[in-house]
Parts: C-alpha cells; structure tokens; sequence
C-alpha cells in the first residue's frame, strides 16, 4: 500500500503577544491508505495542532506535509476534519446539516447529494431527516456529524476527540459505529485521543507522542486481526497488556 | 375523543388554571382600586384636583379627544416619527454591526467613538440637530434614529462577535469563504439577537420620538403633553400618557408576534 499523507520534519511555533510557544517539533510519519492510525500523547502536547496542519488550517514553521505527494498549503476536499463535538447547525435539519459541505464547496451535481442521501440511509438516519439536532441523541448526532465529514467523499478523515463528549456507553457504541462506517467506506483516519483502550480498540498503529513540544516517541503496529470489532478487541488477551505498555509510555511522559 | 387524564394530571391542570385565573383578577382589581381610589380621595378633596387632575375628568378628556379627531392627528404623527426611526436604526444598525463585524481594523478604529455615543446622553445633540434638520418631523425622527442605532450596532455587534467558536472552526474547515460563513452562520445563529434587539428598539424608539417631540413639535403625544403640563392641563397630560402607554404596548406585542413567526421557523 502506498502512503496517502507524509509528514517531514514537521516543526510549528505559535506567536502570540507574550511569548512564542513550540507545539510541534521534528515530527515525521507517514499513513498508508485506508489505514487507521491513532495519535497519544500527554495533554496539552500538540495533538491538535498536528491535525490542525494536516487539514490545511495552519501553515507548519518548518517542514512539510505532503497529501498524495503534493504539499498542503489550504483546506482541501481529500482531507476532512471532524471535530470533538459535532457543531450541528440547530437551525437546520440533518439533511441540511450533511448537505452543508456540499454548498460551501459549491458542488452542484445530484450524484453528491444522492451519495450524501445514500449515506444517511445506510447508517440508520433516514427517519431523522428532517428532524432538527435538539431531537436526537448524542450517538446518533456524532453519527450525523460523520456522515457530513463524509458527504464531501474524501479519502482521509481527521478525528480530534470526536467521542469526548458522550457519556461512557453511547461512547463504545459510537466507536463501533465510527469504526464500522470507516472501514466499510475504506477511508483512511487519524484519530486524536486521551482515551488508550480507544485507541487500542480502534487503530492499526498508535503513534505515541512526546510532551510539548510533540515528536514521535513511540510507534506500535497493533497485532489483531482486520475483522474483530472495536468491542471484540477489547475481549482479546493482547488489550491489556498493550493497554499497560502504553499507560506506560504516557506516564514516563507526563 | 377526549383521552381520560388521571386524577392528578387534572387536579394540576385545575390549580394552575386557578392560579392564572387568580392573577388576571387581580390585576384588574388593582387597577379599579387604584382608579377608585383615586376618583374618591379627588372627590373628598383630600387630594389637589388641579395638579392631580381625577380618573372621571381624564376619561371624558380622552373621550373629547378622539371625538374631535384631534387625537388620531397626534397619534398618526407620533406613529410615524416612531415607526420610521425603529426601522431606519433597526436597519442601518445591523449594517454597520455587519461591516464592523466583517473588518476588525474598523471595528478596533470605530471602537472608541461608538464607547462615547453611547455614553453620551443624546438630548445633548438637540440644538445641533434642530439646527441641522429644522423645527420639524426630520429632526425629531433623527433624534429616534440616533438614540436607537447605537444600541442596534452595540448588540447585534455582540451577538454577530459571539458566533460560537467550535463552529467557526467547523466552516473554516469547510474551507469556506468569509462570505459564506456570513450568511450560513453568524447571521442565522445571532437571529435570537436580533429579536431582542428589536424589542430593545421599540423602547429605544419611543424615547426618541417623545423626546424630539418636546424639543420641537407642533403635533404629536409628546407635544400634546408638554402642551398639557405648560397650560396647567393635567388631565391632557394624563390621558395622552395612557395613549402613550397603549401604543408602545402594541408595538411590542407585533415584535412579539415577528418573533413567534421568526422562532417557530427554526
Ligand atoms: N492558537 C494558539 N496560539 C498560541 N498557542 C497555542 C495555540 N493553540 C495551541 N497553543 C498551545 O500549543 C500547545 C499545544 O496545543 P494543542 O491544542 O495542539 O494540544 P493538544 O495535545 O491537542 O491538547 P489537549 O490534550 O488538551 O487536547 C499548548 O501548549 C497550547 O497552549
Ligand atoms: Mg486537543
């Protein structure tokens, strides 16, 4: 498999009035497609605005960061970001809610919105349609969240804490369900987390960050087979040690 | 069919019925003891009829009044200076509020001088606007539109500046234009701001109005009370008062009914 996203030497200096502050130092890495890789690290250490760079947000100091081999200057419609809480637009309906990528890049053509419509059927909001935000959960809402990350087919999605916000059991099913729906439309994801059995349950490899300012620190390729759920994984033997080698490496960190 | 309520469901139902029922009542029979009372103590001569004037002679004033004719002129003039002021500053407001919001290198200039026009009691302005815009309708509608626009920018400002961040982050994200998050973001979120602005502004227009009006009217509800209190009329004075009352009351109650309109589409 071919990488879809580089980072080289990837550095990031944030000025403000009183001080410089280097979030991002030296990192490099890089994501193959259709592969799920989480990103650990202490709080406060730079993850977001690792992802932040990545989507085109904020120009790194130094280095670069190449999407399909070309470099990324601006936001662009392969990568996409879904945030820590879903920012639905209560005043619309989730309809208009998935469309609401679609007319900011003003893509016109049916087939879009047939995908988009597609998408909400398959994964169980057609009878919300026309509902607004306040009238559904907070799963089904971060599900509606996805499915507008998605609508704008893109082939890498930026996760940044997207299930902090729920309360502890809607969150393992929503990752079963996050989990499910990114596989099955074979897109690649970084995922952002403070939680480790999330990122266990979830990636294919954990990057494990160092404190501020973030480098690599440790790199794990997990072990378990492609088709176990987020939830199966848990069950698996090989959780807890990793889940221990991992609290582990956070601490010495911390 | 009527679907059977349970004992306790129709006894809530039945209390909080008596208590609005209760409320009404009362203050309706405030307002009887209080004109009562009023008529008596007037009628005693405890109290001076000539500076306190009596509910009876006020009736009869207002009856005389819209009789004549004369009072719809004062109310229609009125109406007009109010009405054209509210929307005028209504208006404009929210413009410059939007360019302000749009440019942060104006709103960071403008920021001092919108901080002392409003600090600024705009009565002051009186003899300059008479002089610019005449002893006439112009000046007094300026004078509403002045009083009003500064807090329609100041607020709807806020509310525009307000605009939650997550979802800002979430249209930048997008990739969308400043534009576009103009239009499908901050001005749908901040229209909660701007029903309570406009109910600000009907108040704020009042106040204009009325207040050119005793600067420099012929005609009007402001005019016919300083026209009152000048004479020694007490009962013109209030009875334009209660007119005065009714109209800003009705006013508010169409904002109230836009809101509705407005909330009940999203
Ligand atoms: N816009 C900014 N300007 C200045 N400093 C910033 C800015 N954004 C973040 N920082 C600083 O950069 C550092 C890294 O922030 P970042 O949000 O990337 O960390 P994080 O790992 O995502 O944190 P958390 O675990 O709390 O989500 C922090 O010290 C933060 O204070
Ligand atoms: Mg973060």
């Amino acid at each position: 498999m071919r990488d879809i996203l580089e980072l080289e030497n990837v550095s990031l200096i944030y000025q403000s009035e009183l001080k410089e502050t280097e979030a991002v130092k030296d990192l490099s890495f890089s994501v193959k497609d259709g592969e799920f890789v989480s990103i650990i690290g202490p709080s406060g250490c730079g993850k977001t605005t690792v992802l932040s760079m990545i989507a085109g947000l904020i120009p790194t100091t130094k280095g670069k960061i190449l999407y399909k081999n070309e470099q990324i200057e601006k936001v662009s419609s392969g990568v996409s970001y879904m945030l820590q809480r879903d920012e639905l637009f209560p005043w619309r309906t989730i309809e208009k809610n998935v469309y609401l990528p679609l007319e900011i890049k003003k893509i016109k053509d049916a087939s879009a919105y047939e995908r988009a419509n597609d998408l909400i059927k398959k994964y169980g909001l057609e009878d919300f349609k026309k509902a607004f935000p306040h009238e559904l959960s907070g799963g089904m809402r971060q599900r509606a969240a996805l499915i507008r990350t998605l609508s704008t087919s893109p082939d890498v999605l930026l996760l940044d804490e997207p299930f902090s916000a729920l309360d502890y059991q809607t969150r393992l099913s929503v990752c079963n369900d996050v989990y499910k729906i990114i596989k099955s439309e074979k897109k690649t994801a970084i995922l952002v987390t403070h939680d480790i059995s999330e990122a266990i349950s979830l990636s294919d490899r954990i990057l494990v960050l160092t404190k501020r300012p973030a480098t690599l620190y440790k790199e794990h390729v997990l072990p378990f087979n492609k088709r176990l759920s987020p939830l199966k994984r848990r069950e698996q033997k090989e959780f807890p040690i990793l889940f221990d080698v991992l609290w582990r490496e956070l601490n010495d960190e911390n | 069919m009527k679907t059977e309520l349970s004992k306790e469901r129709a006894l809530y139902l039945k209390e909080k019925r008596n208590k609005k029922i209760a409320v009404n009542v009362s203050r309706a029979l405030l307002l009887v003891v209080l004109l009562g009372v009023w008529e008596l103590l007037a009628h005693l001569g405890v109290i001076d009829v000539f500076l306190m004037s009596k509910p009876s002679q006020i009736a009869v004033t207002l009856y005389d009044l819209f009789a004549s004719g004369n009072m719809l002129t004062h109310v229609l003039t009125t109406l007009y200076e109010t009405v054209a002021g509210f929307l005028i500053a209504t208006f404009l407001g929210t413009i410059i509020a939007l360019a302000l919001w749009w440019s942060e290198t104006l709103r960071k200039v403008l920021e001092p001088y919108i901080v002392v026009l409003n600090s600024l009691p705009k009565i002051a302005l009186g003899p300059i606007i008479i002089v610019w815009f005449g002893a006439g309708t112009k000046s007094i509608i300026f004078m509403a539109v002045i009083i009003t626009i500064i807090v329609t920018v100041i607020t709807m400002l806020n509310g525009f500046t307000e605009t939650e961040k997550g979802k800002l982050l979430l249209m930048r994200s997008l990739g969308a234009s400043k534009m576009q998050t103009l239009v499908k973001l901050v001005i749908p979120s901040s229209i909660p701001t701007f029903i309570s602005c406009l109910k600000i502004n009907v108040g704020m227009a009042w106040i204009g109005s009325i207040m050119g009006e005793y600067l420099v009217s012929k005609q009007g509800i402001g005019y016919l009370i300083v026209y009152g209190g000048q004479v020694f009329r007490l009962d013109l004075v209030m009875a334009s008062t209660i007119v005065l009352c009714a109209l800003a009351g009705f006013m508010y109650a169409i904002v109230a009914l836009i809101e509705k309109r407005l909330v009940n589409k999203r």
